[in-house]
């Protein structure tokens, strides 16, 4: 098996990361040249040129925003299909975004405009809980029964959402769309959502090691000393809470979970340690050019981010399944 | 043979399996210089005692202890760099080089946040060069047959290199060269490196060829004592209800279905 130097890899991928925020910044409606941009980002507001407001309050939130949900979900879906053995799985497959969407929808329809973000985060944790809840068996959560329940819980979630959608008035639906194909439009806790991403990621790779050897099962798992089942509820809290925070974020955003992880596998394997941060840079870097493209194909109308990562993800994906079967 | 203290032992020990009862208060002690073999009709629960003495499962009773430490109380990572343990299957979702498969050996030694050192990555191509796959270092396991990627199995088990070493079926899917050769592998550790084995084996010829000690796993009954004594046709034939003779031949007995 012949694979490109881990570091190597990990370089390309931050250089990329680097280049997709400076086609974030530079990109838009207002021409702003790049050393206007530099000038923006480094001097202070007394003595900044034209565009600082733009770039500093408009499309650095965002490009963050973009990054930190890309990276969240990558690391995510990386989690999710070590923990259930599954090149397939994604942050969703568990029905969390179903959950959270619910109660996103559910605030818009009661008019609390306010509470969509803490509605969203709750909706997510609320569904996690109830799949582990209902999955658990003897103690532990086997993956298929986890699967299941997961797939069951998200089918009354999308039932709930279809419920919401008919009986809303119609100038609300369009807005709830938007939240359920995901959109970063509206994002503005990019340094909170950074943050998040630092924090879970730093928390993942103190326990690479044991995902990796989990991913060839529980049973070698533990004889080789990981504590399967401490790691593995961290994992799946971990992963949780990386996709509860993208969703909120910004809404569903689709495939980056499930493409990138597969897709960085492809390059650097599956040793966890690398996986994981290059996961996360390949995520943060995709989103960030994905949704500066959503922003300024049809300028000045904006796509949803979700759209396009769709668009580009099922071909991408399904190239990629038929390789893997050949 | 010098007997030090017991490095793995068990006493009382109770299995069951959900509406069944595989064996009652079963005792004894493995030590270094011996190889322990389990031998038994299919469903009579040697995976089940495999995997309770390797502190996998708990025991419905009875204790087990690790070189004077009960096993339930040793903590997972202190355990594997003690004792050993090779599932009857293993399998790989995602794809790996048989170098990283092995390495995985070396988990319990490398403390966290480290890398794996120098010499853990020696060990691991030892391993991998000791069951003959050094020149499938760098490829992908998922690529490989199912008896080398049972040989990479045992190399990571090899790389782990604990004092007790716990195999279900370590020939399964190998062809019978491999057979031989892995065996006199694990005797090797046993006989001139003062490693304990315990392991489940089908082949009885081969059984009778290493085994110091066996258990023999019947579905009514469990006996376990030294070979010498429990390893003949008569409580073969008993343990199987298959009438076997013994044919004797200057490099081994063979079990002969009649």
């Amino acid at each position: 098996m012949h694979r490109f130097p881990n570091w190597l890899v990990l370089t390309v991928f931050a250089i990329a990361a680097l280049a997709a925020f400076a086609f974030a910044l530079t990109a838009g409606s207002v021409d702003i040249g790049v050393a206007a941009v530099a000038r923006a980002l480094w001097a202070s507001a007394d003595n900044a040129g034209a565009g600082y407001a733009v770039v500093r309050e408009l499309r650095l939130p965002r490009a963050a925003a973009a990054f930190a949900v890309g990276g969240l979900l990558a690391l995510a879906g990386t989690i999710m299909q070590v923990l259930l053995r599954n090149p397939l799985a994604d942050p969703y497959v568990l029905g969390l975004s179903g959950g959270a969407a619910c109660g996103a929808l559910a605030a818009l329809l009661a008019g609390a405009a306010a509470l969509v973000t803490p509605a969203a985060f709750a909706g997510a944790l609320l569904s996690t809980g109830i799949v582990f809840g209902l999955a658990r068996g003897s103690g532990t959560w086997a993956p298929t029964r986890l699967l299941l329940t997961g797939v069951v819980v998200a089918t009354g979630w999308g039932a709930l959402i279809m419920l919401i959608l008919t009986t809303a008035p119609e100038a609300q639906v369009r807005g709830m769309l938007f939240w359920l194909i995901g959109d970063l439009s509206g994002a503005s806790r990019g340094g909170a959502g950074l943050l998040a991403l630092a924090g879970v990621l730093a928390v993942a790779l103190f326990f690479a090691r044991d995902a990796t050897l989990l991913a060839r099962g529980d049973m070698v798992a533990a004889s080789l000393g990981v504590s399967v089942r401490g790691t593995t509820l961290a994992l799946h809290a971990l992963a949780a809470l990386a996709t509860a925070v993208a969703v909120t974020l910004a809404g569903s955003v689709g495939f980056v979970g499930l493409v990138i992880p597969h897709a960085v596998r492809l390059i650097v394997g599956n040793d966890q340690r690398w996986l994981m941060p290059a996961a996360v840079l390949a995520g943060g870097a995709l989103l960030t050019f994905a949704d500066t493209v959503a922003r300024t194909l049809v300028a000045p109308a904006q796509l949803p981010v979700g759209v396009l990562t769709a668009v580009v993800g099922v071909p991408l994906f399904l190239w990629l399944l038929r390789r893997s079967v050949r | 043979m010098i007997t030090g203290a017991p490095m793995l032992s068990c006493s009382g020990l109770t299995l069951t399996v959900p509406g069944r009862t595989l064996c009652r208060d079963v005792a004894f002690d493995v030590r270094a210089g011996e190889c322990w073999i389990v031998v038994g009709p299919n469903g009579a629960g040697k995976s089940t005692l495999l995997l309770t003495l390797a502190g996998l499962r708990s025991p419905a009773a009875g204790t087990i202890t690790l070189g004077g430490d009960g096993i339930a109380n040793l903590a997972p990572r202190r355990r594997a760099q003690r004792l050993g343990f090779l599932p009857q299957d293993t399998f790989d979702a995602f794809p790996a080089t048989a170098l990283e498969i092995a390495l995985g050996g070396r988990h319990p030694h490398v403390p966290r946040w480290h890398p794996e050192s120098a010499e853990d990555v020696r060990l691991a191509r030892a391993a991998l060069a000791a069951v003959g796959m050094s020149d499938a270092a760098m490829r992908d396991v998922q690529t490989l047959s199912g008896g080398e990627r049972r040989r990479v199995a045992l190399a990571t088990l090899l790389a782990q290199d604990p004092a007790v070493l716990l195999l279900d079926e370590p020939t399964h899917h190998l062809d019978v060269a491999h057979e031989v050769r892995s065996l006199q592998l694990l005797a090797n550790l046993v006989h001139n490196r003062g490693r304990a084995v315990v392991m489940a084996l089908h082949d009885l010829t081969l059984a009778a060829r290493h085994a110091t000690h066996v258990v023999l796993m019947g579905c009514d009954k469990v006996e376990a004592g030294v070979a010498g004594e429990l390893l003949n046709a008569e409580k073969l034939s008993a343990l199987y209800g298959q009438a076997l003779v013994a044919v004797a031949h200057p490099r081994g007995t063979a079990f002969l279905p009649v």
